[in-house]
């Protein structure tokens, strides 16, 4: 498996790309690596090809939602902020935690 | 102008097996937006990877949902075997094949007995289900499960399928055909049938790409993609049709699946012909180390099982994509412009599968 390491930083620029060149989103999930890590990452395809994106954070610094340029992402961003409490700026769609309905808040955390 | 309500539908609803809830924005009968609400019975499986050792998850991945069971501990079995390099035998692979086009007979023959259902056609609904219990009751005679089938393991299959047994489910597969066939007949060309499926709940091509759809929902748009074409299992060796339709509607979403009924009982025979002697599962040493993410075309569309592992008897993390997660901005975007009337066979025609959807 192939995955192109960016930061947060650089993530915009990247994704818009991959949206130029008419690549679709597959999915974005979130990894706990330790208690002050985790992993994001974004598939994209072009049919059948994979381009895999990842980045770092630690949980609680904010990450930008892709929401505006893939619409549908925001149901994987909303489900990464209620199940590992990390904070996505700017949705299309904000459930504002709501989007699961868990008995403990962040419970991947 | 039009009065604006908000109407919610569901999570409890005669339509829905399973809780999902749109808030529907109307303007008289119209629905102008629809805001959809999951996690309702959130289960937290991916969780389980800290209690259940890599074996054990096999199990997990299989109870994800009762419908496409096989389909999980199969996307779950792919990503470990390709990060533990294990080469499964050729018998496993031919097996998986058929396992998984039985499950994708029998997850469409369900679909299209809800969708009877939902319009009110309750011998259609009956019929489809009788034929579907011969699919399960083929399930039980090669696994012991009907719903839950543990057959999947690392490194191949729990246990072989004698060669007399799967000649025996080919004929069958004959009946069955025929059976449906008859079946489709009223699906496709009864009158009653078309007026509530046809121009209902149109998805274009390039709405269905830019919203990342994905299976039959996204073949009915006119787009020819599945994931079978990556050539996993045996679906390298066999000749594999995929089934389209341009029409985008709810009759195109029915057309499609129907298709690859008769395409399902179609591989299945070519696979048992070309199914080769062999063993059927290869011992398995050491633990996985390193990631991988296997992707499939469960009977909903693709489905990505992203597995990450250090080494240790525990991976680090197992996450499951659904075909329906995909397909639900879909769902949103067909919604709007539609009569409140057509909302749940609207629903119904993306194949929704909550089970899967909230892990």
């Amino acid at each position: 498996m192939e995955v192109k390491e960016v930061t947060l930083d650089s993530l915009l620029s990247e994704v818009q790309g991959l949206k130029a060149e008419e690549y679709r989103l597959i999915q974005i999930c979130a990894t706990k690596v330790n208690e002050d890590e985790y992993e994001i990452l974004y598939t994209f395809g072009d049919r059948y090809d994979e381009v895999n994106l990842r980045f770092s954070v630690d949980g609680k610094t904010p990450i930008k939602s892709i929401s505006h340029l893939y619409w549908a992402a925001f149901l994987y961003e909303n489900e990464i902020h209620d199940l590992y409490g990390i904070e996505v700026e700017n949705m299309v769609m904000d459930y504002r935690g709501g989007l699961y309905r868990t008995a403990e808040k962040a419970p991947f955390k | 102008m039009a009065t604006r309500s908000v109407v919610p539908f569901g999570p409890q609803h005669p339509v829905l097996p399973e809780p999902i809830h749109l808030d529907l924005v109307l303007e008289d009968e119209k629905v102008v937006e629809a805001i959809p609400s999951i996690g309702f019975i959130h289960r937290g499986l991916e969780k389980l990877v800290e209690k259940k050792d890599f074996n054990e998850m096999v199990y997990v991945a299989e109870r994800t949902c009762g419908i496409c069971s096989f389909g999980h501990g199969y996307g779950y079995v792919d990503a470990v075997e390709h990060i533990m390099n294990i080469e499964v035998p050729e018998r496993a692979q031919y097996l998986r094949t058929i396992l998984f086009e039985m499950s994708r007979l029998h997850s469409h023959l369900l679909w299209l007995g809800l969708l009877a259902d939902a319009f009110g056609f309750e011998s259609l609904f009956m019929d489809t289900w009788r034929i579907r219990e011969q699919i399960l009751n083929m399930f039980e005679e090669a696994t012991g499960g009907r719903v839950i089938f543990s057959i999947n393991k690392i490194g191949g299959l729990r246990k072989d399928i004698p060669n007399e047994m799967l000649l025996s489910f080919v004929d069958r597969l004959d009946g069955i055909e025929k059976e449906t066939r008859v079946a489709a007949k009223s699906f496709l060309e009864d009158s009653a049938v078309k007026s509530r499926l046809c121009g209902v709940g149109i998805l274009t091509a390039k709405e269905a790409e830019e919203l990342g759809c994905c299976g039959p929902m996204l073949r009915a748009s006119g787009i020819r993609r599945d994931t079978r074409e990556l050539g996993y299992g045996a679906y390298d060796d066999l000749d594999l049709h995929i089934t389209t339709s341009n029409k985008g509607d709810s009759y195109a979403r029915t057309e499609v699946r129907l298709g690859e009924i008769f395409q399902s009982i179609d591989l299945i025979k070519q696979a048992v012909k070309k199914i080769p002697d062999g063993p059927f599962d290869t011992p398995v040493k050491g633990f996985p180390n390193g990631e991988y993410m296997s992707r499939i075309e469960q009977p909903r569309g693709e489905a990505c099982y992203y597995v990450k592992a250090n080494g240790t008897k525990f991976v680090t993390r197992m996450r499951i994509r659904t075909p329906t997660f995909a397909n639900i901005p879909a769902l949103t975007k067909i919604l709007q412009g539609c009569d409140m009337a057509d909302v749940p066979i609207m629903i119904v025609t993306i194949d929704p599968c909550i089970s899967c959807t909230e892990r």
